[in-house]
């Protein structure tokens, strides 16, 4: 046994682990109804892949190995409590190949389809289905998610157990909604994947929870396909997440759109992204936004960027979606299309009712646009302003040195 | 499952000018479907009485009468397969849109 394959085989593992970890977390969860059990074998699944596949090798089919293995814990561990005959039996009844759901079936819904909506469910907090969706779909660690959500471990511990107490007591149902219900709670899943994306996309964020976003919704993709704002999140979280590589540069500083190096987006992750944008809708608040971003992603350079779409795009989030936050992006879209002035009129127009007050980024877009109509001196104050109201620092130096570029 | 609804008043009720369910419809449908047990209406805040013992003495008081505007006024108790079943009794109850519904499961004890 060389080091080597030691160190492949606990990637085979790791890799097998994630792949079918919603997958036993899922299964274990329906046929047991517990939650904590259901983690707990599957985490056990994979630590004993880790001591056994680097002296046996990997098995022929890791996924189905690692179901074995946490459906024969998850018997174990229930019959040493003695619960229910019926639930062992439903569990001696799981094949070890019984990963997948028998396909050919229309009634037969995936199990991980299932917990995705359960863990969504309205009647949880927001905060705690996104903490719930990371830890029992994704199988991140309680510690990690504590650490994005600026938490103790134990405070996350808290919120997770709440949170599947409510599902046992208020009986959340184990269920993926059917009829007119699936068109109401959609856009609710859609918006914990698009929460869990920024989580990892934003500065100071964990990266791996945007990989993780883009796994659930190729997924989701995948499990429910015809459904076009499914498939419009896909394309956008692909586009945003593309230029991964190229929006921070060595020290971890943001680069601005017009200052990135377009040869470090991911290309083939803007080709697949632009395949699957002609699946989704026209007119969804994903598929609007996801058209922005393929603006941005095809354009050649920042200049050649067709900002007349961008803002037509923005004109129809407003309508379909109106936010402050879309309305300073429209005036920012509305600056490069047809001139700062336009962009300072409806950047006036969203903050009345001081909607942005105390909003970094409408100071920011302020400062460009009054840097672009020729008042230097102005914009540079703004700018030292906007970076006062920053508190992620890589944030507060770019906007410093927008300042000082003005000043120099 | 056993669900209390606590029918409640809401600061913020509907806006929409479209006719809200009428109360006797609701309530002859889910009889009929076995999802409502009983229920009332119950008498204003005003004849609300609070009764506290402390230190073995009796303590009678009027009200309460909370800060809140947000007040109880009448309660079913419905049996539903889960909590999506109750959401969707409760939402065609009127006061869904001219106060809110409280659901609340029955504690379940193992």
């Amino acid at each position: 046994m060389t080091e080597h394959t030691g160190r492949s085989a606990a990637d085979a593992a790791a890799a097998a682990a994630r792949d079918s970890h919603a997958q036993i977390v899922a299964t274990l969860i329906r046929v047991t109804g517990d939650w904590t059990l259901a983690e707990d074998c599957a985490q056990e699944s994979l630590v004993q892949a880790l001591q056994r596949w680097p002296a046996d090798g990997v098995p022929a089919n890791p996924a189905g190995w690692l179901m074995t293995v946490a459906r024969n814990r998850a018997t174990d561990v229930l019959r040493r409590a003695t619960v229910e005959r019926r639930k062992l039996r439903e569990l001696a009844a799981l094949a070890p190949t019984d990963v997948a759901p028998p396909a050919g079936k229309e009634e037969v819904v995936d199990d991980r389809l299932r917990l995705i909506f359960t863990c969504c469910h309205p009647a949880l907090a927001l905060d705690a289905r996104v903490a719930l969706t990371l830890r029992t779909i994704c199988g991140i660690p309680t510690a990690d998610i504590a650490r994005a959500f600026l938490v103790t471990e134990s405070t996350m511990t808290r919120r997770l157990t709440r949170a599947k107490t409510k599902i046992a007591d208020a009986r959340i149902p184990y269920k993926v909604p059917s009829g007119p219900a699936l068109a109401e709670r959609l856009p609710g899943v859609l918006a914990v994947l698009y929460l869990l994306f920024t989580r990892g996309y934003d500065a100071g964020g964990e990266p791996a929870f945007a990989d993780e976003a883009i796994r659930l919704v190729r997924l989701l993709d995948q499990l429910m396909p015809g459904q076009p704002e499914i498939a419009a999140q896909l394309a956008l979280f692909l586009l945003q997440h593309s230029r991964r590589d190229a929006r921070r540069d060595s020290g971890g500083d943001l680069v601005p759109l017009d200052r990135q190096d377009r040869a470090r987006w991911d290309h083939a992750a803007i080709a697949e992204a632009l395949g699957v944008l002609s699946r989704a809708g026209a007119d969804g608040p994903y598929a609007l936004q996801a058209r922005i971003a393929a603006c941005h992603a095809t354009a050649p350079s920042f200049e050649a960027t067709d900002w007349p779409a961008i803002a037509t795009w923005y004109d129809a989030l407003a309508r379909r979606n109106p936010s402050p936050v879309v309305a300073l992006n429209r005036a920012v879209a509305h600056g490069y299309a047809h001139g700062p002035a336009a962009g300072l009129a409806l950047l006036a127009e969203a903050r009345a009712g001081g909607a942005l007050d105390g909003y970094p980024l409408a100071v920011a877009a302020e400062a460009d646009l009054t840097a672009r109509q020729g008042d230097p001196e102005r914009a540079a104050a703004l700018f030292r302003r906007a970076a006062a109201q920053t508190h992620a620092e890589p944030e507060r130096r770019a906007l410093l040195d927008r300042a000082a570029d003005l000043s120099g | 499952m056993k669900y209390m609804m606590f029918v409640c008043t809401d600061t913020e009720p509907d806006t929409d000018k479209s006719a809200e369910p009428d109360i006797e419809v609701w309530v002859a449908e889910n009889d009929a479907s076995g999802r409502r047990l009983d229920g009332h209406q119950l008498a204003s805040v005003s004849a609300a009485t609070t009764v506290r013992v402390r230190d073995g003495e009796l303590l009678v008081s009027d009200g309460p009468f909370a800060e809140t505007k947000e007040v109880i006024v009448g309660y079913d108790l419905l049996e539903c397969a889960d909590l999506d079943e109750a959401i969707e009794v409760a939402r065609t109850h009127p006061m869904a849109r001219g106060g809110r519904i409280e659901l609340r499961p029955f504690a379940v004890f193992d």
